[in-house]
């Protein structure tokens, strides 16, 4: 079937999509966005975090055909030309990234997190972002980001 | 495999009753797990995420009716007065990303037995309307819903259309138990509602049972014991002996199995715990209502 989506402002068409495909698939591998990570494939990693109408959700466990006429945000959307959105920037300097598997999910739901809620406590942060797996970093670099980011946004 | 996407409720139940085989998709959390992972591949995927019928929620006489494609964000943000203990249980479903797409409706569809959302629903004497194109609607009580382990009493030309639960006259809570706070598949879980307008109490059983039941016993001993104590009226403190008693009643309800979340003794023990602290909790919110 034929699957069209607004993907980061743009609108991409593409064809020949399988009816049990996944949206996070249909970035990945038919429209050539693999920012979002595929991992679980069942909605525990949130590595595949996009918007999808402003909403973030698990690409995984979004059939493509959903998504048809839909809007939908990924990570490679957050950034303006070359600059970094403060929340990448923040992950950064903070040391938020290690193997950088999970960022993209981390990213998208962080963006969220602090569009909602400018100034979040940390167990707000916790919350927002329990549905994001990090083997890596131990969380607390990337609660640190956060927080920065916040301050960051506030400040300005 | 074909994508049917219907934007209407009566187009909706057309298909369902031309396409057996369709497998109806709203949020898709349950649904897409399975075709990622090859568990199933039906003729069709029903898509109900068009359906404006299906997202909306009124409140009317003292029951609310929830559309069965509301996602459990908006029963948190917008239902935690009316219907305390869904919005609780809603709070616990997965993560952020999973409570933005997955529907209460869903819970009723895949019908497993540590669905979060089926203890507050028993727990409060919902109804679950289905419907199909040929005979029209009908309400089955969430008690008679859940036929078998992810097993439910949808005939196969039928949809979910709601779930009219009755707005809390008195305090609930619900309780899980899992290995963290989020993303967590109840080992056990349990939900209680105090009734005092008709001096009664309304519980639920998650993940002990091969589905969601009642504690019937349970709750006609608390009720009963609440009675002849006169506590309704004094809204005197509850004894621990008689928490107990409803703990012990609500687990000897239960008939868990041991699985790779936990054992039957163990599921068994954290209801008697988790029945015991939830109505204590409920009774000391009435008491402070009063």
């Amino acid at each position: 079937m034929r699957v069209t989506t607004t993907v980061n402002g743009t609108e991409h068409e593409v064809d020949d999509v399988w009816e049990g495909e996944s949206l996070l698939y249909v970035l990945r591998e038919r429209m050539g966005l693999p920012g979002a990570k595929n991992a679980c494939e069942q909605g525990e990693c949130g590595s595949c975090t996009v918007y999808l109408d402003g909403e973030p959700v698990c690409a995984c466990l979004v059939a493509a055909g959903q998504a048809n006429g839909r809007e939908v945000t990924t990570v490679e959307g957050l950034a303006h030309g070359g600059e970094l959105h403060p929340v990448q920037e923040a992950f950064v300097e903070c040391g938020a990234v290690q193997c950088g598997f999970c960022t993209p999910g981390l990213v998208v739901a962080a963006h969220d997190l602090l569009a909602r809620v400018p100034r979040p406590s940390d167990l707000e942060i916790r919350e927002a972002l329990a549905g994001n797996l990090c083997r890596c970093t131990g969380y607390e670099k990337i609660l640190d980001a956060v927080r920065l980011a916040a301050d960051r946004q506030a400040a300005r | 495999m074909d994508f049917l996407q219907p934007t209407s409720w009566s187009e909706a139940l057309d298909l369902r009753a031309e396409r057996p085989d369709a497998l109806p998709i709203a949020g898709g959390t349950d649904v897409m797990v399975e075709l990622n992972f090859d568990r199933r591949r039906p003729g069709a995927l029903l898509d109900l995420g068009r359906v404006p019928e299906l997202s909306e929620w009124e409140a009317d006489d003292g029951v609310v009716r929830l559309g069965a494609g509301v996602p459990y964000a908006r029963v948190i943000d917008q239902l935690g007065a009316q219907l305390p203990g869904l919005a609780m249980a809603a709070r616990t479903v997965g993560s952020p990303q999973i409570r933005m797409r997955g529907t209460v409706g869903g819970n009723l569809g895949s019908a497993s037995p540590a669905g979060d959302a089926h203890p507050p629903l028993l727990a409060a004497g919902a109804v679950v309307e289905v419907a199909s194109a040929a005979r029209g609607s009908r309400d089955i009580p969430a008690a008679d819903f859940y036929t078998g382990v992810k097993r439910n009493a949808l005939e196969p030309d039928e949809l979910i259309a709601a779930v009219r639960v009755p707005a809390a006259t008195g305090p609930q809570q619900f309780s899980k138990i899992g290995t963290r706070n989020a993303m967590v598949i109840a080992v056990s879980a349990f939900a209680c509602a105090l009734h005092p307008d008709r001096r009664a109490v309304g519980t639920g059983i998650g993940s002990a049972a091969p589905t969601p039941r009642r504690a019937a016993d349970a709750e006609a001993f608390l009720a009963g014991e609440l009675q002849s104590a006169g506590l309704w009226e004094s809204r005197a403190e509850l004894p621990e002996t008689l928490a107990r008693a409803f703990g012990e009643r609500v687990a000897a309800a239960a008939s868990p199995i041991d699985d790779v979340r936990g054992s039957a003794a163990y599921r068994r023990h954290s209801l008697s715990v988790m029945a015991r602290r939830a109505v204590t909790w409920a009774w000391s919110d009435l008491r402070e209502a009063a």
